[in-house]
């Protein structure tokens, strides 16, 4: 197969699943004729019919909340959110009825629900239509996370999801989907809890998910030229995490840094980092970096938004600062 | 409309049951057994009752917090009830759930939300599978007035609405959201009518006449079993008791309680089946005894069960189990 986009990835695999159940529902704001605002159901209405794709209102509380009911009486179901920013209109259907709904009932619910969504800055969005809020819901038990940074992840992890008898968070970025990559021909699934080693090194572990992981791997191409060389290493799943593999990483190059999108102040590189204290403490030959977005609201004006959102220099800075080189 | 002798009987058994289940729990109170608190709908049982009267086994329930009657009214058992609110291993959700969330998907209890309207549009998927599935399952979601201030009511019914979804939406309007009176949180005296921004038909009952809400509960169940879609119901009824039980409910005028009292929903049914010679004061006496009995196995069931191991706090957060 030719490399496809981000993009292309997540709708060949969507109509897949649609084919092979055929009870499959989409719900979303203008997911149908209009393909989604990031095109990602482009076609699917008109092959599926309007029953199996439904558009809805401004109305992200009914989206998921509808969801989830269906999901717990049979009908498995991907749920859109169009920007993770309005998740925060559902909250409550997120936070105490999805992810709890499995658990409150003494773990007879199987909820089939995936809520695709996505976040994260770099065009200009602005603060309401640019954050990453994956923290949040990894604070929240009783949701799966996903967080692809390839179109071949994005296949592999769209199919896992789909097919979980649990909810899941399946968080895309909006900067990857005009994204190429390679995809194998024939059907593949990628298991959650497993991190993809996107780049191999022995000197620093870079622990970084979805578009980070592309800023971390530029990164790491500029300090291979200064001879050094950095493990980059793809989370692909918040929850489960996979932490084995992050261990033998640290075993090895003894130095990590994380790099996530979100605030640094209560991010997910916080909870890793503790994590691997409480693991790996005798391991760390120098404090863990973290680096994450500036601790305000992602601001519209260029200058302002690449000053607050991680860009490579702070990445190849915080490795250095790890290798005790600033 | 003719109603059987059978499902009157049914009726009138089911409001004694709620009746005299709660005043066991305002018993057990007192003696420190019982965990959590409880928001008890005693002088609402014909609103709990009578709507769940108008469901098949297989329709699916979304009870309110204050709805023990509809989760009986729904045929859960009483042991697996009084094992929850015991936080028993053997309740319907091992113990997880809690009292407001008694639930067993085998019998069409969903579940409710305890933060209050979280069950509208959740009531508003599972009608959309059942449309989907063709299964001809209805969908009936019971909310208290307070809820239906919740963003969630306009969100739930608005699509339920366009898509014409067999749910059936029933608040039991006891007038009161905690101290709030509904007179000061809405500038419209009927709920119900809110029903016409939505194009459904939206209807007034007294909550307090069992007959009543099954016969209008009835109307709307058969309207959305035959897919005309979802219809709103307003049952107009009264807690005797307070919000939760514990607290003072200085914010009600004591004539009002016993104006309301005197509308007691289950002397005024069993007047009328004592008029129509369907119940005399012997078979009364016996149904009572036989419920009484059945509380007193249920609450020896409770005592008796097991309390979930520590250690069962990790379970049931995930299945484990994929799609083949």
């Amino acid at each position: 197969m030719p490399d496809v986009t981000f993009v292309e990835s997540l709708r060949m695999t969507l109509k897949e699943e649609m084919e092979r159940d055929p009870s499959l529902m989409l719900i979303g704001e203008d997911i149908g004729r209009y393909g989604g605002i990031f095109g990602v159901t482009k076609g699917l209405l008109e092959e599926f019919g309007p029953h199996r794709v439904r558009s809805t209102p401004i109305s992200e509380s009914a989206i998921i909340g509808s969801a989830l009911g269906a999901a717990m009486t049979g009908i498995r179901t991907v749920a859109e959110i169009m920007y993770v920013d309005f998740t925060t209109c559902a909250m409550d259907q997120i936070v105490n009825q999805v992810a709890k709904m499995r658990y409150m009932s003494g773990g007879k619910a199987k909820i089939p629900l995936v809520i695709r969504t996505q976040e994260g800055g770099g065009r200009g969005n602005a603060a309401q239509h640019s954050q990453s809020l994956e923290a949040l819901f990894l604070h929240i038990p009783g949701l799966k996370i996903v967080m692809p940074s390839t179109p071949y992840d994005a296949r592999g992890l769209l199919k896992t999801a789909i097919r979980e008898e649990n909810p899941v968070m399946f968080i895309e970025h909006k900067l990857l989907y005009a994204t190429k990559g390679f995809i194998p021909d024939g059907e593949f699934l990628i298991p959650f809890g497993q991190a993809d080693v996107k780049r191999k090194g022995k000197d620093v572990t870079v622990i970084a998910i979805s578009y980070m992981v592309t800023k971390a791997l530029r990164a790491a191409e500029r300090l291979a030229e200064e001879g050094v060389d950095v493990e980059v290493i793809d989370l692909r799943t918040l929850l489960p995490l996979d932490f084995e593999t992050l261990l033998q990483s640290i075993h090895k190059t003894n130095r990590v840094v994380i790099v996530h999108e979100g605030c640094k102040r209560g991010g997910i590189g916080a909870e890793i980092a503790c994590n691997i204290m409480e693991e790996a403490f005798d391991f760390l030959d120098a404090p863990i970096q973290r680096v994450g977005a500036l601790n305000v609201p992602i601001p519209y004006s260029e200058p302002l938004e690449n000053a607050v959102i991680p860009s490579e220099e702070e990445i190849a800075t915080a490795v250095k600062k790890v290798l005790y080189r600033t | 409309m003719k109603i059987s002798e059978e499902k009157l009987l049914w009726i009138y058994t089911k409001m004694l049951t709620q009746r005299m289940l709660e005043e066991k729990i305002l018993e057990l109170i007192p003696t420190g057994k019982l965990t959590g608190h409880f928001h008890l709908g005693i002088g609402e049982e014909a609103t709990f009752i009578g709507a769940c009267a108008a469901l098949e086994d297989k329709d699916y329930l979304l009870p309110t917090h204050r709805g023990l009657g509809c989760v009986i009214g729904k045929g859960i058992s009483l042991n697996k009830i009084m094992a929850d609110i015991y936080g028993k291993a053997t309740g319907t959700t091992k113990g997880k759930g809690g009292v407001l969330r008694i639930c067993d998907a085998s019998l069409g209890v969903l579940g409710l939300s305890a933060t209050l309207g979280g069950i509208f549009p959740i009531a508003m998927g599972a009608a959309l599978s059942s449309k989907l599935l063709k299964d001809a399952r209805i969908t009936l979601a019971i909310f208290g007035d307070g809820q239906s201030n919740r963003g969630t009511f306009h969100e739930a019914l608005n699509l339920a609405s366009v898509w014409e979804l067999p749910v059936v939406y029933l608040c039991e309007n006891n007038h009161y959201a905690i101290s709030m009176p509904q007179r000061k949180a809405m500038a419209i005296k009927n709920i119900a009518d809110r029903a016409k921004g939505y194009g459904i038909p939206g209807k007034v009952v007294d909550g307090n006449d069992a007959l009543a809400v099954y016969k209008i509960t009835l109307e709307a169940v058969n309207r959305a079993r035959e897919g005309k879609g979802p219809s709103l119901i307003e049952a107009k009824t009264y807690r005797w008791r307070p919000h939760y039980e514990g607290e003072g409910a200085t914010y009600r005028d004591t004539k009002e309680v016993v104006a309301w009292k005197k509308r007691c929903p289950i002397r005024r049914f069993r007047k009328s089946l004592i008029d129509l010679k369907l119940l005399d004061p012997l078979q009364d006496e016996k149904i009572k005894e036989r419920i009484a009995q059945e509380i007193d196995e249920a609450v020896k069931f409770a005592e008796e069960s097991p309390m979930p191991r520590p250690e069962d706090a990790l379970d049931d957060l995930f299945s484990s189990s994929i799609m083949e």
